[in-house]
């Protein structure tokens, strides 16, 4: 494997782990369960982006043939992420969970 | 029995073959089989989810959409993971978004990108298919929410779907 490639896969999972330290940080640190819900669906695309192009890199840089399997997973979850984080937000207002103080606008009903 | 031999979405049933040859291991004679079989079983199951076939009308503006989407994603991302770590508390927002888009797909897909894009998410769909609920996580105004998803999304979405 040549060094260029092994750096920019190092840059890439420091980068991945980054943001999915972040979101985790968030999903400890925000105040109520709305806020709450942007943390696994934006940890998600930044940091499981960045983690599988890495591993598509390695792969392709130290086996022969591009990890298709990898670009598959990531397209997987930015389709099915969304999708959960909706379900989520519907069931959190159908009981009626309570939203932080200071947030504007309000949740219908219907 | 013979008049379900038939592949009601064509296009949907070459998606999932291929698919299906990408995740196994190598294109071989069982890959084949079990990927047919899959292409032709699938579209059947789902048939009724699928109410009126979705009509692309300029499905080359997608790569350039989707890059977009990727652009913005990374740039939001970065702000706010600024936001989570900074000791200020977020000021959020439930915000009505008038949809102009008319198409359900047309209407999932703006949803979907609303939810991965970092700082918003979207909520609820209300029954007459005309209003979005979105959820963001530190907004100055509703307008200003609504003026850029109506820019940066719903115009390409419009223009794709018309």
């Amino acid at each position: 494997m040549n060094e260029i490639a092994e750096y920019i896969i190092a840059a890439l999972l420091l980068v991945g782990g980054f943001f999915t330290l972040v979101g985790a940080i968030g999903l400890a640190r925000l105040p109520d369960f709305f806020t709450r819900l942007h943390g696994p669906t934006k940890a998600t695309t930044v940091g499981v982006g960045a983690i599988m192009l890495a591993s598509v890199l390695y792969f392709s840089v130290s086996h022969d043939g591009i990890g298709i399997s990898e670009i598959l997973i990531t397209v997987f979850l930015f389709m099915t992420a969304p999708v959960s984080a909706n379900i989520l937000a519907k069931a959190a207002m159908h009981i009626g969970v309570k939203s932080m103080d200071d947030t504007r606008g309000k949740p219908w009903e219907q | 029995m013979l008049d379900r031999l038939n592949f009601p979405q064509p296009w949907l049933s070459l998606l999932l073959f291929a698919i299906w040859q990408f995740l196994s291991d190598g294109i071989s004679g069982a890959s084949v089989v079990l990927g047919l079989f899959l292409a032709w079983l699938i579209p059947q199951i789902t048939q009724g989810f699928w109410p009126e076939r979705p009509g692309f009308i300029h499905p080359w503006r997608m790569p350039v959409y989707l890059a977009r989407v990727l652009m913005d994603i990374i740039v939001a991302s970065v702000s706010v993971a600024r936001l989570i770590l900074s000791p200020r508390a977020p000021s959020p927002m439930f915000v009505c978004y008038p949809l102009e888009l008319e198409h359900p797909l047309a209407i999932s897909i703006l949803a979907s990108t609303i939810s991965l894009t970092p700082g918003t998410v979207s909520a609820d769909v209300s029954d007459d298919n005309k209003t979005l609920l979105i959820h963001a996580l530190d907004a100055q105004s509703e307008q200003e929410v609504i003026d850029a998803i109506k820019t940066r999304y719903e115009k390409p979405l419009l223009e794709m779907f018309k």
